[in-house]
This record gives C-alpha cells, structure tokens and sequence, in this order.
C-alpha cells in the first residue's frame, strides 16, 4: 500500500511526472520500447509501427475533441492530406524525409485550420457535419486533383531516408516512428500544463464562461483544429513511409470513425486514454484476424464475414463504452491502480 | 450550342423524384430530433435495413410486394423502437455530442449485420412498379420516380396532418418544445420518444423501399443518409417545412451537378452546398436560433 504523495512547492504540484514510482515505470516502458525491435518479429514490429502511427493520430484528434469538445469526423482525410503531402514531395522534390514529414505536419495544419473555420459561427453537432463535410470534400480533392495526386492509381511513395539510412521494413521504420511518436505524446502531455492547454479545457467545459474569462473562442479554437491536424499530418506522412502507397482509397470514411472510436474507447480527455486507444483498437482487427483463423477449419467461410465483424465489433465497441463506461479504458486503467495502491484495503 | 430545355425538364424532374426521397428521409429525421433532440446519423442505415427488409420478404419468401412493403416498414419500426430502448433511453440526459456518437456506433454495427446477413455485394430489387416510362409533356420520366414522388409526397401531407390533428402529434410538438412542462400537463414523455422512433423508423423504411427500387440496394447505401442529413442542416434541424424545402434544393442540385458536371461532383456539390450553409446560416433556413444561457 502506498499512501497520498505530499508536495510541498507548486513546482513539484504541476510536474508532469510526480512520483518516483511513476518514473521508474516510465523507464521501464522506454527501456522496453528500445529492446523490442531485438526480440520481436517481423509481424510485431508490422504492428508495433501501425500503432505508433495510431497513437500519433489520435492523439491529435483527443486534443480537439477530447479537450477542446469540439467532434470531428476527419481526422482520416487530414492524414490523407499529409500523406500526399509526403508522397508528393518524395516523387517530385525528392526532398529528405524528415523535412517531408514537418511539411506534411504544417501543410495538414493549415487545411485543419481552414476546416475549423466554420467553428467561427457554429459548435458541436454543426461542426461535426462540417468536418464530414470536408472530409468527404477532401476525398474527391484526392481522387480528382490528377495532375498532382494521380487521381485513383495513387503515389508510390519511396522508402524513408534518413542520414543516408534506408528505412523500409518494419524493423528500421520503428526507429523513426517510434521517437516521433514518443515526442509528439510528450508535446500533448506538455500543452495542458500551458496556457494554451488550459484554454482549450475551458472552452471544452463551458465556452461561453471561457469567453467571459477572456479566451478568445475563435483564435483557440482554430488553434486546435490546426494542432490535431499537425497531429494528422505527421501520422499520415509516416503511413505514407510505411504502407508506401497512396491512394485515396486508403483514407475511407471508416477511418475516421476508427479514430473517433479510439478516443471515446481510450478515454477523451486524457493523453493516456489516447494511447491505450489507439493501442487497443488497433489490436482488436489483429485478434478477430487470429479469432477468425482459429475458426477457420471448423467455419470454411469465417475469411468473409471478417470485414462486417470488425464493423460491429468498431460500432459495438463506441455504443457500449459510451453506455457503461464513458470514461474509457483510461477510468479502467486508474481504477486498477487504485486498487493495487489502497491494497489490501477496499476502495 | 443550344440549350436542350427538354433534356434539363427531364433531368429537373428526375431530381424532383430524388428530393421527395430526401424530404422523406429527412422528415424521420426532424422527427427524431424534434422529440427527442438527438442527431441520428445512423438513418441512413436505418432505411438501408429497411430496404433489405423488404428484399428478404419478396425475394427471399416470395410475399407478394404490398405485403412486403407493409412487413418492412413494420419491420423499421420495431428496429426504430428496438434501437431507442436499447441505446438512447440510457443515455437520456448526456451530453449531445456523446448521443451523436452513439448513433454512430450504432450506424456501424447495422453497416456489418447487414453484411453478414445478407452479403457485401449490391443488388437489385425485385420490379414491383412496372416499367412503362410516363410522360409529362413531352418530358419522360421514369415509372418509379413519378411513384416515389407521389408516395412520399402523401406520406408527408399525412404526417403534416398527423402533427396538426392527431393527439399523439400534439403530444410530440409539445414535448419538442418544453419537456417539464409536458410531463406536468400528464404526457408519457418516454413513450412519445418510442412513438417518434417508431415513425421515424417506418418513414426510413418506406424511404429505403423507395430509394432501393431506385439505385439498387447495397449495405453501404446508408450515404444516402448523409445526403438527408445535409437537407435537414440546410432546412433547420427542427423545421419539417425545412426538411421539404432542403430536400428540393438539394434533389435538384444533385441532379443537375450529376448529369451536366459528372457523377462524382454530386457529393461535392451537396457538402459544398452544406458549408456554404453552416458558414452563412448556421441555424438553417427555417431553424429555430438557439439562445444559450450560462
């Protein structure tokens, strides 16, 4: 059992990490981070980037719709963006990787920023319709724009290149993506300890209170929308390095409810409850994907019903987390340490 | 060249067919939300299923189609009623948003049953209306929109009436616009949100019968609902005059961007058309402006 952490300067209050224990974990994780590329195979190191990629996005769109409040349906077309950004600058400038990556970040951000415009005269559910909107309207942008996107035969993107250092397996992409993804979570943990962070969870909780305490709406707002789309943008352009084509195909509708699922089955409004997410919702296709060739011997057409399982099992999961537990897998996570905290006593 | 004006009254009336369809549609919608002030993006889905419905009564059991259709649209309702007890009831008093999402959970998980039950592939719905094309004029228009047409503009008149005259509909309106102050004149308020998901649901189905003898049924024919959803956000949310007057602008927008500009400028168009709105007149055309208090 361990009791209540005494703090004795606001220093020590607002730091990101508090407690010695948590660090050491944290240690831990990365360690384990560094080691696993070594001991995994190819197929988990397939998924381990994938996840990456996930994390990075939705922890993007946990920033605008978690703690801003303001629900978005686009968060695929946004990486889509990025990931064409990427794709154009290798095919056309064969610029370095990492430039690319930035490019995809800022060019995703000034779309997001121009999506979140109507936010200008409308919330919640408008906005809502608004980001399906474009993200619909973003799509015929992909499959239309030819003479830059190459309409629906897609880009071939090249491997990612870094100090002359090919990456184009699993195995060497995951010491991009990695790193970025570890920095990026680090930056959303970081914001909400500024004042940009603090502003945006004011106008999450009552936006016309945080107008009257002097957050101008608008301004933070499309701060947000341009903050999650930076998210979108670096996760699209490390999809782009990783799957190595794109096609507009490869950004569906679904996508961005896949995401919009991460966040409410993670838990919105924590960065942790964005990570376990993503996490786990890229790790429920990879099961039904084993659940389904287990069955296969017995089940001869278990293949074909994959596809709409995975569809229910997405839509089932929202409703039902929605219904019993609203705050997400990240409730579950703090209630399980809860319990080994006060153990042997009861909560 | 000249400007074929016989070719454009056909195409303007064929859109006029479509708008009814999306008037129908967006009606259930304006319906739910009226009563219950939830945003159903799951519509769409609804009259998909509704349509499957009916594929599975007349192809599946061979019913005769007006036995069929009536079976279906029973069918709507009871998955209108079966959704608003198993999923919304409790989320009755949550946040908006987090209602929205749950209805598109909700989309998702009909999306796959319907792939499941009866297959991924489109199909075609069996003929139930004929084919001798009808002229208006000297315009031709084909048999199954002029149907369509009509059958949605009588269901709507009869909802319209319904609103006005019948007491549950008086109930609704009241309970639209104050729900205490409904439950103290003694309106089962729970059960006029059932009501409201019942007869938006039968209206999805009928729409969806309509819309598959149409374009053919697919699991994925719910887009259809977005479109709905951009006539009722051009309309007003809660205006049934608006969901009318939006599902003719957008019907015949469809129309027109569809023959003259290409197939795939139909979708742009539409959610253009949807930012241009939200943009200029947040509320829709016949919305009611909400004014929120602190």
């Amino acid at each position: 059992m361990r009791i209540g952490t005494l703090k004795e300067t606001y220093a020590a209050d607002e730091a990101l990490f508090d407690t010695r224990t948590q660090k050491a974990w944290l240690a831990v994780l990365i360690l384990a981070l560094g080691l696993f590329p070594f001991v995994a195979g190819e197929y988990w190191l397939y998924i381990a980037c994938l996840v990456a990629i996930h994390v990075i996005s939705t922890t993007g769109l946990n920033i605008l719709t978690g703690f801003t409040g303001l629900v978005s349906l686009g968060q695929a077309a946004f990486m889509g963006v990025g990931a064409y950004t990427v794709a154009v600058l290798e095919a056309r400038l064969g610029t370095p990787t990492l430039v690319n990556l930035l490019a995809a970040g800022f060019v995703t951000a000034g779309v997001g920023a121009l999506v979140g415009l109507p936010s200008l005269r409308v919330k919640g559910l408008y906005l809502a319709m608004a980001t399906i909107a474009a993200s619909f309207i973003l799509h015929f942008v992909f499959a239309n724009w030819t003479s830059v996107t190459q309409g629906v035969s897609g880009i071939n993107v090249a491997p990612a290149r870094i100090f002359g250092f090919e990456m184009a397996r699993p195995a060497q992409l995951y010491w991009l993506v990695v790193p970025i993804m570890l920095v990026s979570v680090l930056a959303a943990a970081n914001l909400f300890r500024t004042r940009i962070g603090r502003a945006f969870i004011a106008i999450r909780d009552r936006d016309i209170s945080a107008e009257v305490l002097g957050i101008p709406l608008l301004r933070y707002k499309l701060m947000s929308f341009a903050l999650s789309s930076f998210y979108a943008g670096l996760a699209g352009g490390l999809w782009a390095y990783f799957f190595r084509v794109v096609t507009p195909e490869s950004f569906p509708f679904v996508y961005s409810i896949f995401f919009l699922a991460a966040v409410i089955v993670g838990g919105m409004g924590t960065i942790l409850g964005g990570i376990l997410g993503a996490v786990f919702m890229t790790m429920v296709p990879e099961v039904l994907k084993l659940a389904v060739g287990l069955l296969s011997p017995v089940l001869p057409d278990a293949v074909a019903i994959l596809s709409p399982v995975r569809t229910i099992v997405f839509g089932g999961l929202i409703v039902g987390f929605l219904i019993f537990e609203p705050h997400g897998l990240a409730e579950i996570w703090r209630r399980t340490r809860r319990f080994f905290h006060l153990w042997p006593f009861k909560t | 060249m000249d400007f074929d004006w016989l070719f454009f009254t056909e195409v303007t009336l064929a859109g006029l067919g479509n708008s009814a369809l999306l008037s129908l549609t967006g009606l259930a919608f304006v319906l739910i939300y009226k009563a219950t002030r939830v945003v159903n993006l799951a519509i769409g889905e609804m009259l998909m299923i509704g349509a499957y419905l009916f594929f599975s009564f007349t192809a599946g059991m061979g019913l005769p189609p007006y036995a069929a259709i009536v079976l279906a649209i029973l069918g709507g309702a009871l998955l209108g009623a079966a959704i608003e007890r198993a999923v919304i009831r409790p989320m009755l008093g949550e946040a908006a948003i987090s209602v929205f999402m749950v209805t598109i959970g909700v989309g998702s998980v009909l999306i796959g049953l319907a792939e499941i039950i009866w297959g991924a592939e489109p199909t075609a719905l069996p003929d139930f209306m004929g084919k001798t094309p009808i002229f208006i004029g000297d315009a031709y228009v084909s048999r199954k929109v002029v149907i369509g047409f009509t059958v949605s503009a009588v269901v709507i008149a009869l909802f319209l009436l319904a609103f006005r005259f019948w007491r549950g509909g008086v109930a609704l309106r009241a309970t639209a616009s104050d729900q205490a102050a409904a439950y103290s004149c003694g309106i089962n308020v729970p059960a006029v949100f059932s009501v409201a998901w019942m007869f938006a649901g039968a209206a999805a189905a009928g729409a969806g019968i309509l819309v598959g003898a149409v374009g053919g049924i697919a699991p994925t024919m719910g887009v259809f609902g977005l479109s709905a959803l951009v006539v009722v956000i051009v309309g007003g949310l809660d205006s049934i005059a608006g969901a009318l007057i939006g599902g003719i602008l957008v019907g015949l927008l469809e129309a027109w961007c569809g023959t003259y500009l290409g197939g795939e400028y139909k979708m742009l168009a539409t959610f253009g058309l949807l930012m241009l709105v939200l943009m200029v007149r947040p509320y829709g055309l016949f919305g009611t402006v909400e004014i929120e208090r602190l």
